[in-house]
């Protein structure tokens, strides 16, 4: 644990940055009901004021206030997409560690699967697909969540072929175990740093998907406040020079910049790379 | 004695590339199809919504085929596909062609110039990066693509549209183009999708040809050739180019299959009327045929580009041409 903290304490200044700016969506996100000064759907003003004591950055389309909409949006948008995260990480890592522990057809039949739906463009089969189940949150999670798991299965796949052949994993399989606790206790162990740096890689990736298929209107409906869904509301706005559609877009860049300045880090840690 | 496996030709390994290609095109198309099939229940209703007509739900059904059985129905489709035949829209019903073609080379017209601003950028700064490796310019230019990349391509196209189009009144925000207007009105219209594509690409891009170079450089010939006493533009260009140029063929091929999914949401923002923004407007109304024919178009020019990808690599190293 303490080398957990010195790894932590000697962080360059971009991953503290990255720390930093993490931290604060986080906290805006739990703490939303408690800042916020207005409601999520509350309409409190008149359409698109301007920055003012009432309404810190403004109001919004339906005159809502942006500030609160916005500490609202960390919550649903971030909660839904480490909801999507997290089961394309269950997803992927059982298959991959499945496919590289039983290998033979089962490897093979999982392998060629997932190479064919990795040479569709995500975003189009998304579109495609939520065409024909339509746009609930549930279908939405399941369907990211599916197509966002090719890429962990290839990466727990490839780490756990390099730990498959060890001889700790030889034994417990001579000592009789089944397979599940040999990916459970033996595999999985060993495969964490890989599996972590690429959980924030993922977050991200699938971050800024859900906030592109909302912008599209496609992904979280209104009016639930989401990040992606707010930018497209109030797009109207900038053409009178209006920003409002800002606060949203950039509050979507501030927490993937945070987030890859961590990985680009841990990345370079995990590398082993002095420079 | 042990036998070599005998090198195959170039023509050999292009045709199972393309091959494979093709067998993926197929799985896909029967993948849209079996997906339009899994609906449950009556898939006019599901689709329509309470308010369908019967005219509408004929109309429906009839379009889709839905009196075939499913194996028959495919073929039919896929058999009407290929002649260029993709059936006519729920919306409005005006054959999906008449609707796909000129937008489908709106899109490529955007995509094309992006291309042609964004590769020989990426590609210089990504070579510069990689020879100046860890002094201020690469750090700064490293900064600026992380963030480039972490940013959603709205965003990037917002803080163009305030800067260039409402602060300074020089580009149009909103990129209408028809057919009465000449090459130079067309690409003035396009500019700001352009350049908000071409900095997200190039993005991507650069950092992965920087990526690929110090790879190289890095690699035991050209260590040697250092320690022979080169001159460093000759170890560039004779030794590290021939071997860069593989995985810089395959990082840009890959950047275009990119693109192609990126002008989708740069479309909607500039309201370019692309194959992109039709997709989007038929996945709201749920006008299949038009999702499933625009989808279709999209994922076999991504495939095409992949595939050109890996055609362009095995012609430029040939150590890929002997399988191990």
């Amino acid at each position: 644990m303490s080398t957990a903290i010195k790894t932590l304490l000697s962080a360059p200044i971009s991953a503290r940055l990255g720390m930093g700016m993490v931290f604060i969506t986080l906290l805006a996100a739990l703490l939303a009901p408690v800042i916020a000064p207005y409601g999520e759907t509350e309409i409190a003003a008149d359409v698109w004021m301007p920055v003012s004591s009432d309404h810190w950055i403004g109001t919004d389309n339906l005159g809502r206030d942006l500030f609160s909409r916005l500490m609202y949006g960390a919550r649903n948008t971030i909660a839904i997409a480490f909801l999507i995260t997290a089961l394309s990480f269950v997803i992927g890592v059982v298959l991959g560690f499945l496919a590289a522990t039983v290998g033979g057809w089962t490897d093979q039949f999982l392998s060629r699967c997932v190479d064919i739906l990795m040479a569709f463009p995500t975003l189009i089969f998304a579109l495609m697909v939520l065409s024909v189940v339509g746009t609930s949150i549930p279908a939405l999670v399941v369907v990211i969540a599916l197509l966002d798991s090719t890429r962990v299965y290839r990466l727990s796949r490839a780490v756990a072929m390099d730990i498959e052949v060890m001889e700790f994993v030889e034994a417990a399989r001579l000592r009789g175990e089944g397979l599940w606790w040999l990916m459970r206790h033996e595999i999985l162990p060993n495969a964490m740093p890989p599996l972590v740096a690429e959980f924030g890689l993922r977050f991200c990736f699938v971050f800024l998907f859900i906030a592109a298929l909302s912008f599209l209107g496609l992904g979280i409906q209104p009016p639930t406040a989401d990040w992606g869904s707010m930018v497209r509301e109030n797009s109207g706005a900038i053409t009178f020079g209006i920003y409002t559609p800002l606060w949203p877009a950039g509050a979507i860049a501030f927490l993937t910049v945070g987030v890859n300045l961590i990985v680009d880090w841990f990345l370079h840690i995990a590398s082993g790379l002095e420079d | 004695m042990m036998k070599l496996a005998k090198p195959e030709g170039i023509t050999a390994l292009v045709l199972k590339r393309i091959g494979l290609g093709l067998v993926t095109l197929w799985v896909i198309s029967l993948l849209i199809f079996v997906g339009v099939e899994a609906l449950p229940g009556d898939l006019a209703e599901a689709v329509l919504g309470q308010s369908a007509t019967p005219e509408t739900v004929a109309a429906f059904r009839e379009e889709l085929k839905l009196d075939l059985p499913p194996h028959k129905r495919y073929f039919a489709w896929l058999g009407a596909f290929i002649q260029g035949d993709f059936g006519n829209s729920l919306a409005n019903q005006r054959p999906v062609v008449d609707l796909i073609g000129w937008r489908f080379a709106n899109s490529l017209f955007l995509a094309g110039v992006t291309a042609l601003i964004a590769v020989p950028v990426a590609v210089l700064l990504g070579i510069l990066a990689a020879l100046y490796r860890n002094t201020l310019f690469d750090r700064l230019i490293s900064m600026a693509t992380l963030s480039t990349i972490s940013f959603p391509e709205f965003f990037v196209a917002y803080i163009l549209i305030a800067l260039l189009s409402v602060q300074m009144v020089i580009f149009p925000s909103i990129s209408n183009i028809n057919d009465q207007m000449n090459f130079w009105q067309k690409l003035y219209a396009i500019i700001l999708p352009c350049l908000t594509l071409a900095m997200v690409v190039t993005a991507h891009m650069m950092r992965q040809t920087r990526a690929a170079i110090i790879n190289i450089l890095s690699s035991p010939f050209i260590e040697m050739a250092n320690l022979k006493g080169l001159h460093r533009l000759r170890i560039v260009v004779l030794h590290a180019f021939p071997n860069a140029l593989s995985p810089v063929i395959n990082v840009i091929a890959l950047n275009l299959a990119y693109l192609v999914v990126g002008v989708v949401i740069v479309e909607v923002v500039f309201v370019y009327p692309g194959l992109g923004q039709l997709l989007v407007d038929s996945v709201s109304k749920r006008d299949i045929p038009v999702v499933q024919a625009s989808g279709l178009i999209f994922a076999a020019t991504y495939v095409l580009l992949n595939l050109s990808a890996d055609v362009l690599s095995i012609i430029s190293n040939p150590r890929l041409r002997n399988p191990r």
